[in-house]
Parts: C-alpha cells; sequence; structure tokens
C-alpha cells in the first residue's frame, strides 16, 4: 500500500435521543494511502455520512480521532475538500465565483484566482459556462462545478458523499468517467461514499463494505485494475466477478435494514 | 405464453380505436393554462363588477347615497385632487408607512437572522416575540397613544408594532431555511465561522428577505389605515373617515380605490424589482 495520508483511528458516533443514545457508528479504522480512491458502501442510514462528516470536522465522533498527515483534525479545513450528494453551489456566485470560493477565503490574489478557475473548468469541461449561475446547470453540471470547487483548494484529500447519487443513470457514467480522468491527472486521494455497487467497482483501489446500523466495517475488497480503466471494463467477466463479491456482502445488510424497519414498525403500531 | 402475445396484439388494436380529446380542460389540477385564457378571466374579475356597477346606479336601482355612479366618484376624485387634499393625504399616509416600515425592517432583518443563526439569540427574543405578537395590535392603541400621544409618532409605533413582531419571525425562519449543507460546503472551503456568516448565510437569506418585506409592506398599509382612522386629522385613513363624517359616499369609494392601488402599486415594485436585484435566484411566487 502507498503512504498513509489519511488514518481513521476507532471512529464512533452515538446520538442522544429520548429512548437513551443512539449507536450510529460502531468503532472504526482505516486508512487511505496517497493517490488512492477507497469507497464506503453500504446500505442507507447505516452511517456513512456520519463518517465522512467526522473526517471532514463537521460532526465531532463520540470516541475515536482522525489523523491527516499524521496531524489530528478537530474541524473542518480546506485540505479536505468536500462533495455533497445534494447540490451545494452557492446560487449567487457565478460558475467562476464558485470554483474560486475556497481561493478568495484564504486571501489569494485574483490573477491566481482567475487562473485556478479557469484550469480546473477545464478539467470538469465547463470553461464555457464559467458566467452562469447556478440556476442555469443541469445536476450533472452542478456536480461538475462542486468537483471543481473543491479541487481548487488543492486538497490533500476529497471527500465525497453520494456526489452522483442524485443524478440519472447515463449522467452517473458519464460523471464517473471523469472523475477517473481528473483523477489520472490530479492523482487527488479520495474517499468515497456510495450505495451503487457498479459505481463502487468501476472507481476504487478498494472497497470497504458496511454493515447495517450500527455500521462497521464489515469487509475490505481489493480492486485490482490499477489506474488506467475504460469504460469496457464495467462489461469484463472481471468486473462482474468483483461485483458480485461486493454484491454478496451488501444483499444481507440490506435485508436486515428493511427486517429492522418492519420490527421498528410493528413494535411501535402494537 | 401465446395467450398473453394474443392479448396484447388485441389491446394493440384497441388503443387508436379510442378517440382522443387532445384539446386541454381550463379546470386541470395545479396544470397552466393558456395565458389569453388567464388574462380574459383576470380582465372579466373587474370587469363584471364595473359592469355591475354601473348597471345598478345608472339605472337608478341602488341608492344613490350608498352607492354613487361611476361618474358621480370620477368628479368626486377630480374635485379632491384639485382641492389639494387627496395629494395631501396620499403624500402623508406613504411617508408614515415609509418610515413605519423600515424603522421595522431596520430591526427586524439583523436580529431575526441573529435568532435564526444562533440558538442563544432565538432563546432570548423569541418566545417573547411569540408572546407580543397574539397581542391584536387595535388593543395597543390605547397604551401606543399614551406612550406617544396622537401625532405622527403614535401612527409610525403602530405600523411599527404591527409589522415588526411579525417581520421578526419569518426572517428568523427564512435563516433557518437556508440548507445546512451549503454552510457545511463553505466550511470545509475554509470559511471560518465569521466568513461563514456573512458570505454565505447573510447571501443565502436574500430572496426570502426580499419576499418577506413584499408580504410585510401589505400588513403596513393594513396598521396605517387603522392607526388614521382612529386618531388623526390627515392621510387616506382620515380622508375615508371624514367622508363618512359628511354622508359622502363617492368620497369613500375615491378614499378605498386608492388604498387599493398604492397597495397594488407596492406589490407591483416588489414583484418587479426581483429578478432584477437578485438575478440568480430561482423563481419565486407571482
Ligand atoms: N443528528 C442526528 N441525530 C440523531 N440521529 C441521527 C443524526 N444524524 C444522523 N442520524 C441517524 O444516523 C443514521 C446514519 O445516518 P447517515 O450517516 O446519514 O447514513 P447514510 O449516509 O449511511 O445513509 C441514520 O439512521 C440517521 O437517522
Ligand atoms: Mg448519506
Amino acid at each position: 500500500m502507498p503512504d498513509p495520508i489519511l488514518c481513521l483511528e476507532g471512529l464512533s458516533k452515538e446520538y442522544p435521543t429520548k429512548s437513551g443514545s443512539l449507536t450510529v457508528l460502531e468503532p472504526t479504522s482505516l486508512t487511505v494511502g496517497v493517490s488512492e480512491l477507497v469507497s464506503i458502501v453500504g446500505p442507507s442510514g447505516c452511517g456513512k455520512s456520519t463518517l465522512l462528516h467526522i473526517v471532514g470536522g463537521l460532526t465531532t465522533p463520540t470516541s475515536g480521532r482522525v489523523l491527516l498527515d499524521g496531524h489530528e483534525v478537530t474541524g473542518p479545513g480546506a485540505e479536505r475538500g468536500m462533495v455533497f450528494q445534494a447540490y451545494t453551489l452557492f446560487p449567487w456566485l457565478t460558475v467562476r465565483q464558485n470554483v474560486q470560493f475556497g481561493p478568495k477565503q484564504r486571501g489569494a490574489k485574483k490573477a491566481e484566482r482567475e487562473q485556478l478557475a479557469d484550469h480546473f473548468l477545464d478539467a470538469v469541461g465547463l470553461h464555457g459556462f464559467r458566467d452562469h449561475f447556478p440556476k442555469q446547470l443541469s445536476g450533472g453540471m452542478r456536480q461538475r462545478v462542486a468537483i471543481a470547487r473543491a479541487l481548487a483548494n488543492s486538497p490533500r484529500i476529497l471527500l465525497m458523499d453520494e456526489p452522483f447519487g442524485a443524478l440519472d443513470a447515463q449522467t452517473r457514467t458519464v460523471m464517473q468517467e471523469l472523475l477517473l480522468t481528473i483523477r489520472s491527472k490530479e492523482r487527488t486521494t479520495t474517499l468515497f461514499i456510495t450505495h451503487d455497487i457498479d459505481e463502487a467497482v468501476f472507481l476504487s483501489d478498494r472497497i470497504f463494505v458496511m454493515t447495517a446500523r450500527p455500521g462497521r466495517l464489515k469487509a475490505e475488497i481489493c480492486v485490482p485494475f490499477g489506474s488506467d480503466r475504460s469504460p469496457d471494463l464495467r462489461t469484463s467477466p472481471e468486473f462482474f466477478q468483483i461485483r458480485a463479491e461486493v454484491y454478496d456482502l451488501l444483499h444481507s445488510e440490506g435485508q436486515a435494514v428493511v427486517d429492522a424497519e418492519i420490527a421498528a414498525g410493528s413494535s411501535a403500531s402494537g | 405464453m401465446a395467450t398473453s402475445l394474443n392479448i396484447q396484439s388485441q389491446k394493440a388494436v384497441a388503443i387508436p380505436a379510442v378517440p382522443r380529446k387532445r384539446k386541454p380542460g381550463l379546470f386541470q389540477l395545479g396544470e397552466d393554462i393558456p395565458r389569453g385564457a388567464y388574462l380574459t378571466i383576470a380582465a372579466a374579475s373587474f370587469l363584471i363588477p364595473i359592469a355591475l356597477w354601473c348597471f345598478l346606479t345608472y339605472s337608478g336601482r341602488a341608492n344613490a347615497l350608498i352607492l354613487p355612479t361611476p361618474t358621480h366618484m370620477m368628479s368626486a376624485a377630480l374635485e379632491m385632487y384639485h382641492d389639494g387634499d387627496l395629494m395631501a393625504d396620499m403624500k402623508i399616509s406613504v411617508t408614515r408607512i415609509g418610515i413605519g416600515f423600515l424603522l421595522s425592517a431596520v430591526l427586524a432583518i439583523p436580529l431575526g437572522i441573529l435568532m435564526g443563526a444562533y440558538k442563544c439569540a432565538e432563546a432570548a427574543h423569541e418566545p417573547f416575540v411569540g408572546f407580543i405578537r397574539y397581542v391584536p395590535v387595535p388593543a395597543l392603541i390605547p397604551l401606543v397613544m399614551v406612550i406617544a400621544g396622537i401625532d405622527e409618532p403614535a401612527k409610525i409605533l403602530l405600523i411599527f408594532l404591527g409589522t415588526y413582531f411579525q417581520m421578526v419571525l419569518v426572517v428568523a425562519d427564512v435563516t433557518r431555511q437556508v440548507p445546512k449543507d451549503l454552510l457545511n460546503a463553505a466550511r470545509t472551503l475554509g470559511s471560518n465561522r465569521l466568513q461563514v456568516l456573512f458570505n454565505v448565510l447573510l447571501p443565502a437569506t436574500l430572496p426570502g428577505l426580499l419576499d418577506t418585506c413584499r408580504t410585510m409592506i401589505g400588513w403596513a398599509w393594513t396598521y396605517l389605515v387603522i392607526a388614521e382612522v382612529v386618531a388623526t386629522s390627515s392621510g387616506l385613513g382620515y380622508a375615508i373617515m371624514k367622508a363618512q363624517r359628511f354622508s359622502r359616499a363617492d368620497e369613500i369609494f375615491v378614499g378605498i380605490f386608492i388604498l387599493g392601488l398604492l397597495g397594488l402599486a407596492t406589490d407591483m415594485v416588489f414583484k418587479i424589482a426581483q429578478p432584477r436585484l437578485l438575478p440568480w435566484a430561482e423563481a419565486q411566487r407571482n
């Protein structure tokens, strides 16, 4: 494995509720190496977003800690760029101004900001839309800008929380290929959350499968396709084999979620 | 297998046999109707009452002391205009609204944003406001007169009391509705807390604030008239009261008409200003 950038050490999260505390995440440890794309798949509600928000410094863990380059992180910071599932572009800023937002916050000069915006808007193929407002863009375009905006801060690691989850299947495929292209140039280390198995297998160097809530890492799968991946990979037998492996691990967890919901529903009504 | 295929082919034959009406009806839940139809209905909603009015008055069916003829009303309006009363009353009313509303906006917007942004500000002001705003404003009139007399400050205070407590709560809500993810995104882009407040939270509330002002200025008109009807010797509300005392139905109607037009005009100003001031905002209500 390459040198580690990010280490999660025994991260857990409990939320206080009326009927005692709710454990959302059981102690979780993992390491992400330089230039790796590591993804986490799990059934909905298993604590994936919670985990990523802790790494992003937006949620404080109940126990454990996050180390970036060996230093503990305690709050959000520009060195951990984040892309959310919801559209989070600032609607009052143009595409170009959105991408310049991070550099502007740290006080970068105008010339530098313009150059960063040009570079990353080129990378996501939206140079022609630089003066549009977000409301004029499609969902896929908005997420492209969100990626460019996060990258313009030159983060040590990119944290992506189901970034393509709200897009239609066609657009999602295009975005996955775009992400691979960007990564082959920028080599940005990425921690990627998804519930889409194909997406995880196509993009990742390693995949962690989580259990249903309370979430815990259940298995780790290495994806040996290297960094040079073509769309044909999706239809290769090797792809299907890994896909099946992840599917088997996830399937029982999905069932567990449904069972738990039915049990909760019948105990609430009974 | 063979039977199901059979059924399908029968269906395929049956479908074109049913003639389909393509013409959209005017009563489709939530669907748009042709623009022409919309404008026609809107125009009719004015023209029919006016036609009815003309019919009832010119034919002598209505009591002229209660419902004057349109001609009568027009000449009353001209007379009031030439006397100089009308313009003076309009001016004073608009000034009162302007000052009262500005005062409440200047206080309610920053305080409301603080309440929406910080729980301690909410605790400090919201329960108090929640109590006060259920006191009907007319019930405060005697108190206002004791405190501020019957001159200009009293009317402005009444407009302020009528709008401020509503406005501060709505502004707090507008602020709370800014998506958490927008603030989170800013923090992961390196904004510190103050930068999040000024560079993200404030601009994100602008469309909601403009919309709130538009609603609240409507309320301000209501309290203006209450203030002017109760105790004053100028303004449009007073003009209506005076006309009543002299049994001048025509002048009463002129006053009501002008209040309606001024209200409509303020609303139109907001409606036209919104896309110009905030071209980036998603389309708002009509
Ligand atoms: N602030 C909170 N208070 C209580 N429960 C929460 C809170 N935030 C999230 N949860 C619960 O934690 C669980 C995991 O949420 P989340 O991390 O968003 O799951 P995922 O992203 O895997 O779908 C969910 O059941 C959710 O209801
Ligand atoms: Mg999630």
